[in-house]
């Protein structure tokens, strides 16, 4: 348990600094790294959280497709590489005020409503049964008409991606 | 501080989603709005996962399945209208896109 509390605090740090430079750096390319930074973080706070399914699809989906999308679209609007440029627009201390009252109004009220609650992990369920058996039953169980929907949802993005980028 | 607790992950979360809204407001380069948008989702998903393990259920896990496959399709169509603005605009800056303006 502690050793899962040091891996916590480890890449905590490393995503909240991550995070705070995606919008903070000068520069487009370093943002998307760092925001690789993050994605991958996700990752290994789902795998504490033991949802190792849902780990592989955030590196899959996450990590695999959308930052490259990201970083095609960096290529694509020829944002000067190697660049620095100034990203910022002339109200970002309005964003900033929002921010930081956002964070305070949050941390309050979550340590004011949770205060030191466990996270509940020895479910006998969980830990026997394994994660993935029960996210493919939930999915294809309960859960099996949302799924068809965003399948849907995909398929009608995927269209209307292709439509509006395509040249005439 | 022997086991995990559930704040933690919920004061994660609140980071990620608070520097996700500064960039919404603050950045105008359209790519790293998307990007900042993507922090949003992400912190959204790491509450909803936490919270399915703290009361023991799947359905968050599920929750954030389908907000991956959102995000996914959403970031695939935010990318195309980038573009479509780049072209007609030679520019993605967001302060410069303001036909619309009263």
């Amino acid at each position: 348990m502690v050793a899962q509390n040091i891996f916590f605090y480890v890449i905590a740090a490393v995503m909240a600094f991550s995070a705070i430079r995606v919008v903070t750096v000068k520069n487009v390319v370093h943002a998307a790294m760092y925001l690789v930074l993050v994605l991958a973080g996700v990752a290994a706070q789902y795998i504490l959280l033991a949802s190792e399914f849902l780990a592989a699809t955030q590196v899959l989906i996450y990590v695999g497709a959308i930052v490259v999308l990201v970083l095609f679209g960096v290529m694509l609007t020829r944002a000067k590489l190697g660049q620095d440029v100034n990203l910022t627009n002339d109200y970002w201390y309005v964003g900033a005020f929002t921010a930081v009252i956002l964070f305070a109004l949050l941390a309050t009220s979550l340590l004011d409503q949770f205060g030191d609650e466990p996270l509940d992990q020895a479910n006998a369920e969980t830990q026997l049964v394994g994660n993935t058996e029960q996210v493919s039953d939930a999915i294809f169980g309960a859960y099996v008409v949302p799924f068809e929907a965003v399948s849907v949802l995909l398929l009608a993005a995927l269209v209307g991606a292709i439509v509006l980028a395509r040249k005439d | 501080m022997d086991d995990l607790m559930l704040n933690q992950f919920l004061l994660l979360s609140a980071i990620l989603f608070s520097a996700g809204v500064y960039g919404v407001l603050a950045k105008r380069n359209a790519v790293i709005v998307l990007m900042s948008i993507e922090l949003i989702l992400n912190a959204v998903n790491i509450n909803l996962v936490a919270f399915g393990a703290h009361n023991g259920t799947i359905v968050g896990s599920v929750f954030a399945l389908f907000v991956i496959a959102v995000a996914a399709a959403e970031v695939g169509v935010g990318l195309a209208i980038v573009l479509l603005i780049y072209r007609n605009r030679k520019s993605v800056d967001l302060d410069e896109v303001a036909q619309m303006k009263g």
